[in-house]
């Protein structure tokens, strides 16, 4: 119940946000297509923890946060080697462990590693993550865990 | 006083972006195999992206054309993970074979 | 700024096209044509605030949505459907 109601929340701020018109007749349209939106999402059982992770929604702020953070630095690094040219790059591929237990945890991990230039994850088998970097050092830096700790961290 | 200094931080924001956004074209032309221009392509999709679509937000000001920008922004940062995934994985099942610096084998 | 900003996007996408023309991968052609699309997303809305036409970001938040399911779609349909002794060659 407290998906619906927080998948509702969300699409009427999309409405709202998008319509810029508040006459009643739109406002009236745009409360029938929420409601029938949100009823078409039930009757499809798409709407569970998954696709609202509410649970999450306290600390994933300071984790996106820190995760803003790392995302320049490495966009400096990447960018770097860009105009210094071939010479500078050594592309590596690594099997790393997770530590996170359910699978949205392993989806935040996967898109942050992702998400950070210079490192995608390439595929997800078990408790291990394949990442392509491009160089040495940043699989080194992944190795450290801070990602995954902090990733783990939102799971509790 | 205060509407010419975001006047500059925008400028400085636009041009910035222009900047990372040429130099992720420039990794993407130049570097040797596929996996390493999907590093180039992050750059573009991540940075860039973010400081075009704030220094238009710091034009656009209060308004309801901020909020757009902002969904814009939320998302391509929400997609371009998922078709960076999607793109490696189809590679990798296609039999791409990632090219490895000979100092880093393991 | 506005100006100089939405040229720069037009030289990127011209090199998305160099690169997707040169491949030699699907997987490098497809890359270049996503990147080819965000950019598209971003051109929209400068030339929007360029020219004072500030509708013109509903059709960059349109461009954005069919951009990022046209790709997963062909990515689907390249992943399941060509033999695999081609290495990705096309």
């Amino acid at each position: 119940m407290k998906h619906c109601l927080s998948l509702a929340f969300v699409l009427m701020v999309l409405w709202l946000g998008n319509s810029g018109y508040y006459s009643p007749l739109l406002l009236s349209l745009g409360a029938f297509s929420v409601v029938f939106a949100v009823w078409v999402s039930h009757r499809m059982d798409v709407v569970d923890h998954e696709s609202q992770p509410l649970h999450l929604s306290g600390h994933i702020s300071f984790f996106y946060c820190w995760l803003v953070g790392k995302i320049i630095l490495s966009n400096i690094d990447v960018v770097k080697r860009i105009w210094l040219g071939n010479k500078s790059i050594s592309p590596c591929v690594a099997r790393l462990p997770l530590s996170q237990k359910t699978d949205m945890g392993k989806v935040i991990y996967a898109n942050s590693i992702t998400l950070t230039p210079g490192t995608v994850s390439m595929d997800i088998e078990g408790a291990t993550v394949l990442v392509h970097a491009l160089t040495a050092e940043n699989i080194a830096e992944l190795k450290d865990g801070e990602m995954n700790r902090r990733v783990a961290d939102l799971e509790l | 006083m205060l509407a010419g200094m975001v006047t500059v931080l925008s400028s400085a924001c636009l041009f910035l972006g222009a900047f990372l956004l040429i130099s992720g074209a420039v990794g993407v032309l130049r570097f040797p195999d596929f996996f390493t221009r999907m590093h180039a392509a992050g750059v573009t999709e991540t940075l860039a992206t973010t400081l075009i679509l704030l220094g238009l937000m710091l034009l656009a000001g209060w308004s309801i054309l901020s909020f757009k920008l902002l969904l814009i922004l939320l998302f391509i940062l929400i997609t371009s993970p998922v078709a960076s995934h999607a793109l490696t994985k189809a590679a990798l099942h296609g039999n791409l074979q990632p090219l490895v610096d000979e100092n880093n084998e393991q | 700024m506005l100006v100089a900003s939405a040229v720069a996007i037009l030289v990127v996408m011209v090199m998305a096209i160099v690169r997707a023309l040169l491949g030699p991968t699907i997987y490098d052609r497809i890359l270049a044509v996503n990147l080819f699309g965000t950019k598209t997303v971003l051109l929209i809305a400068v030339i929007g605030f360029l020219f004072g036409r500030p509708d013109f970001l509903d059709i960059a938040l349109v461009y954005a949505l069919i951009n990022f399911i046209s790709i997963v779609g062909v990515l689907r349909y390249f992943e399941y459907s060509r033999s695999d002794e081609e290495g990705g060659r096309l």
